[in-house]
């Protein structure tokens, strides 16, 4: 079991949790993810490391809620227990100084590009960052993306905060002005982060994407994070979650994703009309 | 009535039509009586056959006469000399390919069922209560395991009643292995699995969940943590595809994916379970060992209608245990031999829609010694199928081997152990199991398990060193419980 220490809601269904997991935060990096139980009876999600603390051993996650399992995990509160937190998982991203990067977050993405962009600072790159979201209700973590970056653009795409623009059109603005990033990271729903690496690729710019698909064990056990790079399968869980933006079939992961639409909703129904059943007592 | 009039007992079962809507136990075990009676046939022979097909070397005469005397106590008790797991192998060892195939009563009629034996006297005494057998004192010596599953639990039973402090390491959320994820509820019921961990943990062995070794500790950081010995059991998880266009179309499954699902996560209780998974009229299953028995099975009884077992070799070649063929044909899988798939094609929604086919033909025999199979070109097919199970066999997950030194491995990803005591190439490394023979049989992992504990017994007393470590098992004799 694993207890959670602080809660807070970054927005009406955007929460962060800090959990304690003194293993996983010992050996956790930028870019890596945990797989969550909520409780015994609960599937096992992959959630990406948005911050660790080494030295108090805990995880900080954010989460969207969208379904029965993000739901019920925002039920939590300080105080309460996790079944399970497995990890760290996945490769770590590759930080070194490459000069000018680009990191683009999106709704809950701006979670995990925020230790990337971090380091990617700390190793001395020039950090330029864009984070976006539907509206100002759904952003957050402005002013921690602003501490780790030389400049920071904000989208809605409803013109409620910051500029009225997609992540993607900033993007564009810069490369057609003639600024060469060594690399961009994008990190955010699949559909952003397609239209992220269909803007960069005309450019050459080379683009990075965390692929958030469906999983199971998170450890290479049941494929079902299946994703075709370059014509090639690749297991999210243990080849990525980092890719080549630009080589990734994106239509497959889209479709990957949707297996279980039906299943999601019939499940939220059975929630929100039995409310939990597990023994945890929650 | 006299030994030689009693006919090999039939063990009672749930009516296929029956038993295909639901998830309990398939075979429902002997009753005592028929048990006894059973036992009457057993020869006692002087030089026990049964016994050297055993990987466990499990005393076959001996629990068999005291169960036949009606010491049944005493029964489980020699049973458990040689065997911690005996409910998990009465139910899944392939005994007519090892102790029953060696029976000498086998030769002129059936052999004596002492698989079914073992697992009425492993259920007798769970539901009577559970002996602690003898420990050694306390040597003050800690081993690591890795790997819950059969080898990592045997291995762990046997050093912790050998006086050692061990903890097992288990990257899931629950301690079995493919026992828990892979072998379903209706062959393995989970309680017994529970059962058997539960005596494993009773003789004083920790362990550790949601624990992946390779990445939340590696193997340097145990060895850095104090342990004297280290156990790799951590089998042969990663899934193979066939890499035929089509593979990634939703409804196909790796056979490890969908008995996740469906076992470890207990999707045939969705939606009170939260993991969902999808199986829609028909499915095709690609393979034809235990594990595709086990998920043709476990589709019907998730609903399907037409569940196919497609295999490139034909009915003589079929990897799988005979009672799982007999139970599957029982329940109307269908057979398709000298088949094999060669394209997956699906909707505009990216759906599995059906699967293209080609006859195959057995030519001579390849590597395996069994008959190649070889395609008849222009015999390609379709059948309509909403899910593709593919359950093609697995190899080792590397992950365990992350900043591991010296650990030497084939270039099947296996690793070179010595196929006696276990001594990988590392001193103070042991393995067995799928992840030294790649994927095998419960049994044989459990006896790598055995074998590696007592040779870490001997290692840890001193009867060798780290200098001898690539000596022969006969120079360095082994010790015993």
């Amino acid at each position: 079991m694993y207890e959670i220490l602080y809660r807070e809601d970054l927005a009406p269904v955007t929460k962060l949790i800090e959990v304690k997991a003194p293993l996983v935060a010992r050996k956790a990096r930028a870019g890596q993810f945990v797989v969550i139980r909520v409780n015994e009876k609960g599937e096992r999600i992959p959630l990406t490391i948005a911050d660790f603390d080494r030295e108090k051993g805990t995880l900080t996650l954010i989460f969207q809620e969208v379904g029965k399992t993000t739901m019920m995990l925002g039920t939590k509160r300080a105080g309460d227990y996790l079944a399970s937190v497995v990890g760290p998982l996945g490769h770590p991203s590759e930080i070194e100084n490459y000069g000018t990067v680009i990191c683009v977050g999106g709704g809950v993405g701006i979670a995990p590009i925020f230790p990337i962009a971090r380091e990617l600072k700390q190793v001395g790159n020039k950090v330029i960052s864009i984070i976006g979201a539907r509206n100002k209700d759904l952003l957050f973590w402005e002013d921690r993306m602003r501490s780790v970056s030389d400049e920071l653009v904000v989208t809605t795409d409803d013109g409620s905060y910051g500029r009225k623009a997609l992540v993607t059109e900033p993007l564009k603005e810069m490369l057609e002005a003639g600024l060469k990033p060594a690399r961009i990271w994008a990190i955010g729903p699949a559909i952003m982060m397609k239209f992220v690496s269909l803007t960069t690729q005309p450019f050459g710019a080379p683009t990075i994407v965390s692929l958030n698909s469906i999983m199971v064990d998170g450890t290479g056990m049941c494929g079902a994070c299946r994703v075709s790079v370059g014509g090639q399968t690749r297991f999210v869980c243990v080849e990525g979650p980092e890719f080549d933006g630009h080589q990734v079939d994106w239509n497959l992961l889209l479709e990957r994703q949707r297996i279980y639409v039906d299943e999601e909703k019939r499940a939220l129904e059975h929630w929100k009309e039995h409310g939990c059943q597990c023994d945890d007592g929650c | 009535m006299p030994r030689e009039q009693i006919e090999r007992q039939e063990m009672p079962a749930q009516d296929p039509q029956e038993r295909i809507h639901n998830f309990y136990e398939v075979a429902l075990g002997y009753p005592e009586e028929i048990a006894k009676l059973e036992a009457q046939r057993c020869l006692q022979c002087k030089k026990p056959r049964c016994v050297e097909g055993c990987p466990v070397e499990v005393p076959i005469p001996e629990f068999i006469l005291a169960l036949r005397e009606g010491d049944l106590a005493g029964s489980i008790r020699v049973m458990k000399t040689k065997n911690n797991l005996p409910a998990i192998c009465g139910r899944v060892c392939p005994q007519e390919t090892q102790c029953e195939a060696l029976c000498v009563l086998g030769k002129k009629g059936q052999p004596v069922a002492i698989g079914r034996l073992e697992r009425f006297i492993a259920d007798w005494e769970r539901k009577t209560g559970v002996q602690k057998p003898d420990i050694a004192p306390p040597t003050g010596k800690r081993v690591a395991v890795i790997g819950a599953g059969p080898a990592g639990l045997t291995a762990a039973g046997d050093l912790a009643r050998y006086g050692h402090k061990v903890t097992i390491y288990e990257a899931l959320h629950a301690p079995g292995g493919v026992l828990i994820y892979g072998i379903p509820e209706f062959r393995l019921p989970k309680d017994v699995v529970r059962a058997e961990v539960d005596y494993v943990l009773s003789l004083g062995v920790d362990l550790v969940l949601d624990c992946v070794v390779g990445k939340t500790l590696t193997l340097e950081d145990l060895f850095a943590d104090g342990y004297d010995a280290i156990f790799l059991g951590t089998g042969a998880g990663l899934p193979m595809f066939m890499n035929i266009p089509g593979e990634n179309y939703n409804g196909v499954y790796s056979a490890n994916e969908f008995l996740t699902r469906v076992n470890l996560m207990k999707a045939y209780r969705f939606p009170e379970y939260d993991t969902p998974v999808k199986i829609g009229k028909r499915v095709a299953v690609v393979g034809a060992g235990n594990v595709a028995m086990d998920a043709a099975r476990s589709a019907l009884r998730l609903g399907a209608e037409e569940v196919s077992i497609v295999y490139r070799r034909s009915r003589d070649e079929v990897p799988a245990r005979a009672e799982e063929v007999h139970h599957a044909e029982e329940e109307g899988i269908q057979f398709k031999f000298l088949t094999n798939p060669v394209e997956i094609y699906g909707n505009d929604k990216g759906w599995v829609r059906g699967m293209r086919c080609i006859r195959m033909a057995l030519g001579e025999p390849d590597s395996s010694g069994r008959p190649r199979p070889v395609p008849i070109p222009g015999s390609e097919f379709d059948m309509e199928v909403d899910n593709v199970i593919m359950a093609l066999g697995t190899r080792p997950n590397p992950m365990v081997f992350t900043d591991a030194q010296g650990i030497e491995r084939t270039r099947h990803g296996t690793i070179v152990g010595d196929p006696i005591t276990g001594r990988t190439t590392r001193p103070r490394v042991w393995a067995g199991g799928d992840i030294v023979t790649g994927a095998a049989t419960v049994i044989s992992a459990m006896g790598a398990g055995k074998r590696a504990a007592a040779d870490i017994d001997a290692f840890l007393k001193g009867a060798f060193t780290e200098a001898d470590w690539h000596a022969k098992k006969e120079e360095v004799p082994a010790a015993h419980p």
